[in-house]
């Protein structure tokens, strides 16, 4: 295998891309990405990109012990039909709500961190 | 659980070690030898009658091997499976097939962890995930979090139905004398407490303390000899469906619905025939979601359940009779000490938090972020003659 399925997840994120994988066999998403697919032991999985519309489906405000403010933590069900853990930003974090349309936004952090997912409201609070 | 009969082990001895916050430079090896040590005196056998070693614990990569050698001895049969804080309900399904099987006679299971004195970091380092660390949840309790705001949503529970939880364990910790919470707590309190993960505040959330202890197994014959009424294993069951919570299928069904209908099935029993149950409270959503999927109400129902004192001392049903990890002790993986109440609740031992007449009792053991389930039923003597 020349690469594994981090890099080329994360190779997508690069691109500003969400991609998940494609079990044809069991014609379903698989979110995270894997060597094999977990609901037929195949290896014959396929790379996709995301539309990056999902629907929150659970959410929780992080109230750091010590220094920083509450931030978001938030399950998204993508409309591919995979799930993944993410936030919900441009809205404070306590009115993030569940069955809320979003939409993928690529986040850049600042150093080594490598590029993550994060969601914005599709329609403005 | 298919292979494993009815009443074929027993538990027949019980210690805590010492609680709440060990002395400096207490190893956890230390507690579980502390607890090997008073069960065995709670039973009446030595160190040299101990041919089966199960154990888990979170500050040793190898602590099968550090416990053996710390007691001194070669056993002939070893499990240290680890899943959480239900690893121990796991060990007593593969200590009972041991005995059932003939691997070993006696068998000690054990746990210790020094995880207030050191600092919970510190003994249970969390694994970097690319799919969940950049979000920085803060975990177990997030995730918890997680499933608590999937339950307000769907069935409208609220939070002075999880604070009734916490307020029920207090009451029952102040029955407790090795309780590390000695003091009254209201709704409004745990309401008004400092926030963790929302809807959690610190009152949600178990106790941060270190702990140990064993619990002892043997056979059926060999355990009607012993000092003390033998605990029977009626029933055993588990499930795992997930390891990190975004991969859970649905945030309000946990493994305890299979991992409770296999081990009812063993038992031939349902949840109308428990008299005390016992159950892993790690945060206070746990008690609804497995007092819904071991079957003591519907789906949904756990929130109005758990309403006006029904859980609590004097309520209709006797819940986490010790405090549990809420206001007793939570040493990080806890299920042990659901055990080791759930037998001396069968021995008639508990003074002032004494469940009047039982026979049966649920210990169900809960691990990662839902992630590993594990029910063990058990039983006095009446349930096996």
């Amino acid at each position: 295998m020349e690469q594994s399925p981090l890099a080329v997840y994360q190779a997508h994120l690069d691109k500003g891309e969400l991609a998940y994988q494609w079990s044809p066999e069991a014609q379903k998403a698989v979110f995270y990405p894997r060597v094999i697919c977990p609901y037929t032991g195949s290896d014959r999985l396929e790379w996709r990109v995301s539309a990056g519309l999902g629907t929150v489906y659970a959410t929780t405000v992080v109230h750091p012990a010590r220094e920083g403010t509450p931030y978001n933590v938030a399950l998204i069900d993508c409309d591919e039909g995979f799930r993944l853990m993410s936030r919900v930003e441009d809205l404070p974090p306590e009115v993030v709500r569940i069955g809320m349309r979003v939409k993928f936004r690529v986040h850049r952090p600042a150093g080594d961190e490598p590029p993550y997912p994060v969601f914005v409201p599709v329609e403005s609070p | 659980m298919d292979g494993l009969q009815r009443g074929s082990a027993a538990i027949i001895g019980v210690a805590e070690s010492d609680l709440g916050a060990v002395a400096q430079d207490m190893s956890p090896i230390d507690l579980m030898a502390q607890g090997i040590h008073r069960a065995l005196a709670d039973c009446g056998l030595g160190l040299r009658d101990v041919d089966g070693l199960v154990c888990a614990i979170a500050q040793s990569r190898t602590s099968g091997l550090a416990l053996a050698e710390y007691l001194g001895i070669s056993p002939a049969f070893v499990d240290t499976t680890i899943l959480g804080g239900s690893s121990f309900m796991f060990h007593v399904a593969h200590a009972q097939a041991a005995l059932q099987l003939g691997l070993c006679k006696v068998a000690v299971i054990a746990y210790g962890s020094t995880q207030r004195t050191i600092g919970r970091r510190q003994a249970s380092v969390r694994e970097y995930n690319p799919y969940e660390t950049p979000f920085r949840p803060f975990l177990p309790s997030t995730a918890y979090a997680l499933a608590a705001s999937r339950h307000m949503h769907q069935f409208g529970t609220t939070r002075e139905q999880l604070a009734a939880i916490a307020v029920a364990a207090r009451e029952w910790a102040l029955l407790n004398p090795v309780a590390w919470e000695k003091k009254p707590l209201t709704i409004a309190e745990v309401l008004s407490a400092r926030v963790i993960s929302y809807p959690f505040t610190v009152r949600d959330c178990c106790l941060v303390t270190d702990g140990g202890g064993a619990v002892i197994m043997t056979t059926p014959e060999r355990a009607r000899s012993l000092k003390k009424p033998p605990v029977y294993v009626l029933g055993c069951g588990q499930a795992i469906t997930h390891a990190n919570i975004s991969s859970m299928p649905d945030l309000t069904m946990t493994g305890a619905l299979p991992s409770g209908r296999a081990a009812y099935a063993m038992a031939g029993l349902g949840a109308k025939d428990i008299d005390v149950v016992e159950l892993y409270d790690a945060f206070t959503i746990n008690t609804i979601l497995f007092l819904e999927d071991l079957g003591f109400c519907t789906k949904g129902e756990g929130g109005s359940f758990v309403e006006g004192g029904r859980i609590a001392p004097k309520g209709a049903l006797p819940v986490n009779t010790n405090g549990g990890g809420l206001s007793y002790c939570h040493p990080g993986m806890y299920g042990l000490f659901l055990l080791i109440e759930a037998t001396r609740q069968l021995r008639h031992e508990c003074g002032a938090r004494q469940v009047a007449d039982c026979e049966t009792a649920i210990a169900h053991g809960n691990g990662g972020v839902l992630s590993s389930q594990s029910t063990v039923i058990l039983g006095s003597a009446a349930t096996v003659s």
